[in-house]
């Protein structure tokens, strides 16, 4: 019966969506990051049939040959070869799987730890919230690298190892951000909503909060990304990360240090490719985050 | 000579979308101590146009008008440098806000001295009289000890009367109250609306005021103009609008609202079917006419603005269809 | 004569506020002893300004805070805050603001459907079936199954959000002051909508309210609410035609009509909000208070249609509200 008379006085459609994929094209930063970011992985996952020798095969005979362009380089090997004889291409090309394996494995690990830590100091507030910034600022105070020394010293280095480490010790800037991004959407009508619906607590942590504070977790994952694979650069080049003959940037440049004066291409080379990864995540991460903020407006 | 005359106002938003035409050719003018009141739902471009007169517009939006005067002086031509000197000084606006238009890191002795010391060479101690003086006619009780005190240590209606202060303060020709009570609790919104009535009469001042609460309007107002979709659809003395309306808009808005002791309790209200169209791209014809119980084929044409008696003006062409069926 | 379907006994509510680490923490209240009775298919009013309480009354009414003291009763039956799933089926809420009410990565369906998945009722097409017929029933064109809120205007919004309180057949619906964020001709479509649904549904409503007009409009019994108490309940036609406490004078002369013959009405009562411990929580502002009323609480008086705790009920007998 009363069905047709307010049907009558709402019949305009829903707007059009602003779409997210026309923002992304739009948005320079984004583009050339993503870009840059794909064709690594691309790299990464197409490694062995890339790669126009085996980076582990050393050549004691053609040691430090020089990159192609200059004097005494050849197409043989376009970025020379270290001080093993081995071709320095085909290890930058492997070395791309280090760094995003690195990358995405500690993030998981650290991002969940920290999320879950985050979440639930932000939605229960008082007490559960006080012990567990406390957790954080103390994880705060303690300084990565020489933890990571000391887990080194205790566990022995080795490409797990570093994952381990990093996962167990980089999750504070997800708690920190997830806590305060929960604490805002908590307080939103629409949990409240929830809870008379009669939502089990775990319904509400994944199924309300989470989706609304992916926004800053994604960005904070792409930071940190970045963040870990600096470290474990970082760590590989003291000699505490991952152990030789595998091809880490960060070992790659520990190993040519000695050389630095005289071929220094021996560490332009791996550096160049580091600061190029960590540039298209931070530039991915940035762009997200504008792409994605003003949309939550609707 | 009227202190400020409108003529084909109009702000435009470029976003990707297309072109949004926020304010789509307003007039008016207002005269020394006079109250108009610009009534309007969200989007019909009532605060842009406030904002537009002030030239505080978003940096993405674009002004343009055939007039825009205050007290001789040409807006549209002046530099931001002159505009500056105006605001605050000769035009000053009261926000909705009290919670965030004040400096929370300021006392409010500092905002309310450098309103005034922003455009008169006054000292320190000269400023800080008349921010007493002022603080008092606003009814802040202790106002000498108040200057010593930060926003967040005030409640919102007193943040609001410390908001009416600040705009004094240079004894400006014009004050415009965007929603000034809106958010504040009914008992105090009587109080502020009281204060503004004493004070605008006291010195003498101009007020553009602008809500959407007909009732606030009717009881303050001199005069109505009443915008719809970026445009003004009727003006008039308050008086006249309200208890004759023309546009089927304003008649449709004075139905809307239940009134105690008229509306039958538990009966449905009239309601507007329908919402406001979205302004992005070129609008042809009335924007009213899709809610329209009197609309017709002529309406997807221009609609002038006439005049229905001395002083009244409605934008429609089916006037004549509205009164038979009256 | 209908039965008591909400019942608050004396239900009081206090907040403990941390002071920092050395000092002894501050107790705010902010519900002191209400009791109130809702019959069932009344529409019920709770007039209060920012500071009264009523928010906090609504969330313990909605079994989401738990009373410090009291008891509240739905049917007759006390609930505690481990019957949140029992309560959710009788009693649902619709919120103020409709841009904060909705979960802005859920599509309209989803929304709706909430309350099924959560109670496990019916499956994917069952499910499908009643969220369609909501849509019907509050007004939404059946196109915005698919929508996000995003995509919706205010109005448009809040019909969603009375969709997801209604499609468990609740008995009681809170409203926290439902149209307070909408424009006017939104908010007259949407009262009109609350009226037809209550009267097709058979719905009781809790109606929290600032505006007057609007209560007036809707309410069966009116009650009204001043820093954490109840200092007045009447019927509605007793409330607006002959109140008895100062503070619902003050709330009635504040009311502006669309009158132009009128001015601004000057209430006389003083801006401070801050109670009292002493005597009446309302006499630092009350323009009648008298010296017994900064020293002795205010007696609950009866009256015909209802109460109010005012020294003075007598002598303001028979003052219209001008």
């Amino acid at each position: 019966m009363t069905a047709a008379a307010p049907a009558a006085f709402d019949t305009a459609p829903p707007r059009r969506r602003t779409g997210l994929l026309r923002r992304s094209m739009g948005h320079s930063g984004l583009v050339l990051g993503g870009m840059t970011l794909v064709a690594i992985v691309a790299i990464a996952l197409a490694a062995p049939l890339i790669a126009p020798h085996d980076p582990y095969n050393q050549d004691l005979a053609h040691r430090l040959i020089p990159p192609v362009w200059q004097a005494k380089g050849s197409w043989e090997h376009a970025l020379g070869t270290d001080k093993l004889g081995r071709d320095y291409l085909s290890r930058l090309i492997f070395g791309t799987r280090i760094s995003l394996l690195i990358g995405t494995l500690t993030v998981l690990i650290s991002g969940t730890i920290g999320t879950v830590i985050g979440v639930c100091a932000g939605y229960f507030g008082g007490k559960v919230d006080a012990v567990l910034s406390y957790v954080v600022t103390t994880r705060l105070a303690l300084p990565v690298v020489l933890v990571a020394l000391a887990s080194a010293a205790l566990v022995g280095s080795s490409l797990e190892g570093v994952i381990v480490v990093l996962g167990l010790l980089l999750w504070d800037r997800f708690a920190v951000v997830t806590r305060s991004a929960t604490m805002q959407v908590a307080r939103s009508d629409y949990v409240a909503a929830a809870q008379a619906v009669g939502c089990s607590t775990l319904r509400i942590l994944v199924s309300e909060i989470l989706p609304n504070i992916l926004n800053a977790l994604i960005v904070v994952a792409t930071l940190e990304m970045a963040h870990a694979i600096l470290l474990e650069a970082a760590l590989s080049f003291l000699g505490l990360g991952v152990q030789p003959p595998l091809p880490s940037w960060g070992l790659m440049i520990s190993e040519g240090k000695q050389y630095m004066f005289f071929s220094p291409w021996v560490i332009a080379i791996p550096a160049a490719a580091l600061v190029l990864l960590v540039l298209a995540i931070n530039l991915v991460g940035d762009g997200l985050r504008d792409v994605t903020a003003p949309e939550n407006r609707g | 000579m009227a202190l400020l005359e409108v003529d084909n106002l109009r702000v435009n938003f470029a976003l990707s979308d297309g072109m949004l035409h926020a304010v789509r050719g307003v007039s008016f003018s207002l005269e020394r101590g006079e109250t108009l009141a610009i009534v309007g739902e969200s989007g019909s471009g009532k605060s842009m146009t406030s904002l537009a007169l002030m030239n505080l517009l978003p940096k993405r939006a674009t002004r343009r008008a055939d007039r825009l005067v205050f007290d001789g002086i040409d807006l549209t031509a002046a530099p931001e440098a002159r505009m500056r000197s105006l605001r605050g000084n000769r035009m000053a606006m009261i926000f909705q806000e009290p919670m965030t238009s004040l400096n929370p890191s300021y006392t409010i002795g500092n905002q309310l001295a450098e309103a005034l010391r922003t455009h008169r060479a006054v000292s320190a101690a000269a400023a800080r009289d008349r921010a007493v003086h002022l603080l008092d006619k606003v009814g802040i009780p202790s106002a000498a000890q108040r200057l010593n005190q930060y926003p967040h240590q005030l409640s919102g209606g007193l943040r609001q009367r410390v908001m009416i202060a600040m705009a004094l303060m240079c004894g400006p020709d014009l004050i415009i109250a965007d929603e000034p009570t809106t958010a504040l609790d009914v008992t105090i919104q009587a109080q502020i609306l009281h204060l503004l009535a004493d004070l605008k009469n006291e010195f003498g001042m101009a007020m553009i005021l602008i809500s959407h609460d007909l009732g606030v309007v009717a009881r303050v107002a001199d005069k109505v103009a009443v915008m719809y979709a970026g445009e003004v659809v009727e003006s008039a003395a308050s008086r006249p609008l309200f208890k004759a309306p023309r546009h089927p808009y304003t008649r449709g808005l004075l139905n809307c609202i239940p009134v105690p002791g008229r509306t039958a309790p538990g009966a449905p209200l009239g309601a507007i079917p329908g919402q406001a169209p979205t302004l992005i791209g070129a609008q042809r014809g009335c924007a009213f006419r899709d809610r329209c119980a009197f609309a017709a084929a002529e309406c997807e044409g221009d609609i002038p603005f006439v005049a229905v008696a001395p002083g009244h003006h409605a934008r429609c062409i089916r006037l004549n269809a509205l009164e038979a069926a009256a | 004569m209908s039965e008591t379907l909400l019942e608050l006994r004396d239900v009081t509510r206090t907040f403990e506020l941390s002071q920092g680490v050395f000092r002894r923490a501050a107790t705010l209240t902010a519900v002191a002893g209400v009791s109130l009775k809702v019959r069932r298919g009344e529409v019920f009013a709770l007039v209060g300004e920012s500071g009264s309480g009523k928010t906090t009354l609504a969330k313990m009414l909605l079994g989401l805070l738990p009373p410090t003291s009291g008891e509240i009763l739905i049917g007759g039956t006390p609930i505690s805050a481990r019957d949140r799933v029992a309560v959710s089926r009788r009693v649902q809420p619709i919120f103020q603001d409709p841009y904060s009410s909705l979960n802005p990565r859920k599509s309209v369906a989803q929304l709706i459907a909430l309350p099924l998945v959560v109670h496990g009722v019916g499956d994917g097409t069952e499910r499908r079936a009643k969220v369609l017929e909501m849509l019907d029933l509050v007004g939404l064109s059946r196109r915005h199954y698919d929508a996000y809120p995003g995509q919706l205007s205010g109005g448009q919004r809040q019909r969603v959000a009375i969709a997801r309180a209604l499609i468990l057949r609740p008995e009681v619906v809170i409203c926290d002051e439902p149209t307070s964020a909408l424009d006017v001709s939104v908010q007259a479509q949407i009262l009109n909508l609350l009226l037809d649904l209550k009267r097709e549904l058979g719905l009781t409503y809790f109606f929290i309210s600032h505006n007057l007009a609007v209560v007036e409009h809707l309410a069966d019994r009116v009650a009204v609410m001043y820093l954490g108490r109840f200092v007045e309940e009447r019927s509605r036609a007793g409330l607006f035609a002959s109140p008895r406490h100062p503070y619902t004078r003050a709330l009635l002369q504040s009311v502006l009509t669309p009158d132009p013959d009128l001015g601004v009405p000057d209430t006389r009562i003083g801006a401070t909000m801050a109670g009292s411990d002493t005597g009446c929580p309302f006499h630092p502002r009350c323009p009648s208070a008298i010296d017994i009323c900064r020293t002795a609480a205010p007696p609950l008086r009866a009256l015909p249609d209802g109460w109010a705790t005012c020294h003075l009920v007598e002598t303001q007998e028979a003052e219209p509200v001008p």
